[in-house]
């Protein structure tokens, strides 16, 4: 098949990109190829920083993340000979939505809205909030990034969220939630003022209040009328910074990685999310396919088969023959593998694609990293650029 | 970590049922399952629903996080707010899916309890069923529980039985799922009287007794292992009844304990000459090169099962029943979920 690989080598050498998304499934190591990109980026002379959401607990250790504080910190153990460097962050989404709510309004108002049981509810677990603050967190490392030059290259992972999608809607979500019409009509009993107001909106008003009221008590509702309320100064400065973070995604510095387990389900999400980027004119660099299962072996899985049941007959209890058969186990789920990854591509021709061997153990330190790393780029390209 | 073979072999991985799985599930009637993304929750939740149906029972199997995974996994049609029956056993049980969605759960709450039935497209129009479904803290999830709950309570009529024997729950992955089975807490934030508050009770109340398990799905890795830990933590602490582990996709040692130890010990010259040699006289071009691959995959072999016994030490520790799933090298394809159903038969899951 004539499918240029993906080439992660020259997408890091390439200085025009400044931002690489990781997206895809929950379980597909996301994380593990967002921190292996950024250190190999920082390797090659990058000035690096990872948004890593939520990393396995020896994963975060080894990049030096020992408290979720949302604040870049550098990673020690990274060779700089290239003259790059690497920083990681944890998300907080909580802390994240508090600061945005902080910078854009009065120190009254903001305590007002932290402390509404709506905003809570809100800020802790609205489904899409660390969609969004990811997004947010993402914007923010971006204006840095500009304002000081500390770092050229921002690797981002993204939460692992039902469905891979919601870190593109979550930010509209969000922001028809807040432009919604039930919203305004919540707030009219603490804005409306004008009889006109009241005679567009009181058809139906008043027995929806009413229905609301009675189902979910008076409590509630006005609870909401006054997050509302508080957050109506920043309805503009919300969706004004969602527009602008969508809009960061579709530029051209921004390059997607959509990372897949060569497994149906999620391939399937992989395979969603590829024709989303694409009818968002968003910018897709490339599959990765995680954890492929490889062989070393022309033996395949028949023949181990057959050369086992052999032995196991003529040489009872030989090595050979438990060796036989985990092989072609092995092959068993090589070929799987190849199946769901060949009908993947056969489904999209023109997507580039890079496959990492399945790690015998998990990821946990830099040098594992840096063997992800390795399996990310091409041979072929990977000595050329020294 | 020093292991011997013996802590290789998944059938040695500690006492297996403590306590009696058998005795711990009687009298559940709404099975959870929980677990990290990727670790086979669906999979897991649809084996034991089959596994169920199977003894004669009438299960509903639901999801409720909008995915169609139990459509995808049974290769049916996508499921909708209709409860379609999706396999039937000579045993005389069935198995039925469901897939619970917010707004159709709402509308079926008003309709229900209100007669609601202009009011209920009013607050369509309004927008006040988006608002109810998307935003409002809690009531996304006592909806989606609410439909769960009245599916285990229904019975075919007075003074009848319920119309399903079991109930299995896809549930939310472990990081969201304390916060979805807690939907009394998430409430209180926000409705303190109301119906919808007293629904939340009764449903808490369900969560809360003995008809009801969270069953935690881990694959024998750090992170899976690591959050089904933490939310066991959780689940107990917010009062709901735990139920056992199943711990999925355990790999096969295939070799024996001695082989295991002589390879792990460093392959000496004796063994690769007689693996070459055997592989030669079963007819294996170039033996000596295919020798060393095949003891190379035997040695990854083992470092992943030293990590499965590492973490399969973890979930001992918890003292909960616990029951093993194999990897199938073949995929879910060709019956693999009515291998696993077996296998938690089997194990006495239930």
């Amino acid at each position: 098949m004539t499918r240029a690989p993906l080439d992660i080598d020259a997408l890091l050498t390439d200085r025009r990109v400044r931002i690489l998304v990781c997206c895809g499934a929950g379980g597909v190591g996301k994380t593990t190829t967002a921190a292996a990109i950024a250190l190999r980026a920082a390797e090659r002379g990058r000035h690096a920083v990872v948004l890593t959401i939520d990393p396995a607990r020896r994963l975060a250790q080894s990049l030096g993340l020992t408290e979720l504080d949302n604040t870049p910190r550098p990673v020690t153990g990274v060779d700089t000979s290239a003259g790059g460097s690497l920083d990681a962050m944890m998300l907080d989404m909580k802390r994240t939505f508090d600061e945005v709510v902080e910078q854009h309004t009065t120190p009254e108002k903001a305590a007002a809205i932290l402390a509404n049981p709506f905003y809570v509810a809100v800020s802790s677990s609205f489904a899409g909030t660390q969609e969004y603050m990811a997004m947010e967190k993402l914007g923010q490392l971006r204006a840095q990034a500009d304002a000081d030059q500390r770092w050229d290259l921002i690797v981002v992972d993204t939460p692992p969220s039902r469905s891979a999608l919601d870190f593109l809607d979550a930010p509209k979500r969000l922001g028809s939630f807040l432009d919604g019409r039930f919203i305004r009509l919540l707030m009219a009993p603490a804005k409306a003022t004008g009889k006109a107001y009241l005679k567009a909106f009181s058809a139906g008003m008043s027995l929806t209040i009413g229905v609301m009221t009675r189902l979910l008590g008076g409590d509630l509702l006005r609870d909401a009328q006054t997050f509302v309320a508080a957050l109506d100064t920043m309805f503009g400065g919300f969706r004004e910074r969602a527009d602008q973070t969508y809009a960061l995604l579709q530029n051209p510095e921004t390059a997607f990685l959509v990372v897949a387990a060569p497994q149906r389900d999620a391939l399937r999400e992989a395979s969603f999310f590829v024709d989303r980027l694409a009818t968002e004119s968003m910018p897709l660099a490339g599959i990765v396919f995680n954890r492929v299962q490889r062989l070393d072996s022309s033996i395949d899985r028949s023949r181990a088969e057959d050369a086992a049941a052999w032995l196991e007959s003529e040489k009872p209890g030989t090595t050979a023959a438990a060796l036989l058969r985990l092989h072609a186990d092995l092959a068993t789920m090589a070929a799987l593998h190849r199946a769901h990854i060949g009908r993947f591509t056969s489904g999209h021709p023109g997507i580039s694609v890079v496959e990492v061997p399945a790690a015998a153990t998990d990821i946990h330190d830099l040098d594992g990293l840096r063997t992800v790393g390795m399996a990310l780029s091409p041979p072929a390209a990977a000595p050329t650029d020294r | 970590m020093d292991l011997s073979a013996h802590d290789r072999h998944p059938a040695s991985y500690g006492v297996r049922v403590n306590p009696p799985a058998s005795r711990s599930s009687r009298g559940v009637r709404l099975h959870v399952l929980t677990g990290k993304g990727g670790t086979g929750k669906t999979t897991v939740a649809a084996a034991l629903a089959i596994a169920l149906a199977r003894q004669g029972r009438k299960v509903l199997l639901c999801e409720v996080e909008d995915r169609q995974g139990i459509s995808q996994l049974f290769d049916i049609k996508p499921l909708g707010i209709e409860e379609v029956e999706i396999l039937s056993d000579p045993s005389g049980g069935s198995l039925w899916g469901l897939a619970v969605e917010p707004k159709a759960a709402l509308m079926e709450y008003l309709h229900k309890f209100y007669k609601l039935g202009r009011a209920g497209s009013l607050l369509e129009k309004a927008g006040a069923v988006d608002f109810a479904t998307t935003i409002a803290p809690g009531l996304r999830d006592v909806l989606l529980i609410g439909k769960v709950y009245e599916a285990v309570g229904r019975t075919a009529g007075r003074g009848k039985g319920p119309v399903y024997d079991a109930v299995v729950l896809d549930a939310p992955p472990t990081g969201r799922v304390v916060r979805f089975l807690g939907v009394n807490d998430e409430l209180a934030q926000v409705a303190r009287v109301g119906p919808i508050r007293s629904q939340a009770d009764s449903i808490t109340a369900m969560l809360q007794s003995r008809i009801t398990a969270v069953h935690l799905v881990t694959l024998l890795e750090e992170m899976p292992v690591q959050e089904c830990l933490d939310a066991m933590t959780d689940l107990a602490a917010a009062g709901l009844n735990v139920g056992g582990i199943v711990v999925n996709q355990v790999r096969d040692p295939i070799l024996t304990e001695e082989d295991l130890d002589a390879i792990a010990r460093g392959i000496s010259p004796a063994l690769r000459g007689q693996v070459a040699d055997d592989l030669e006289s079963a007819g294996i071009k170039a033996p000596a090169t295919n020798a060393d691959v095949l003891l190379r995959e035997a040695r990854e072999h083992i470092e992943r099962l030293d990590l499965q016994a590492e973490q399969d030490q973890r979930i001992q520790a918890q003292g909960r029943a616990v029951f093993y799933l194999p990897a199938l090298a073949d995929g879910l394809e060709s019956g693999g979920i009515a291998v696993l159903a077996d296998e938690l038969r089997v194990q006495e899951m239930v």
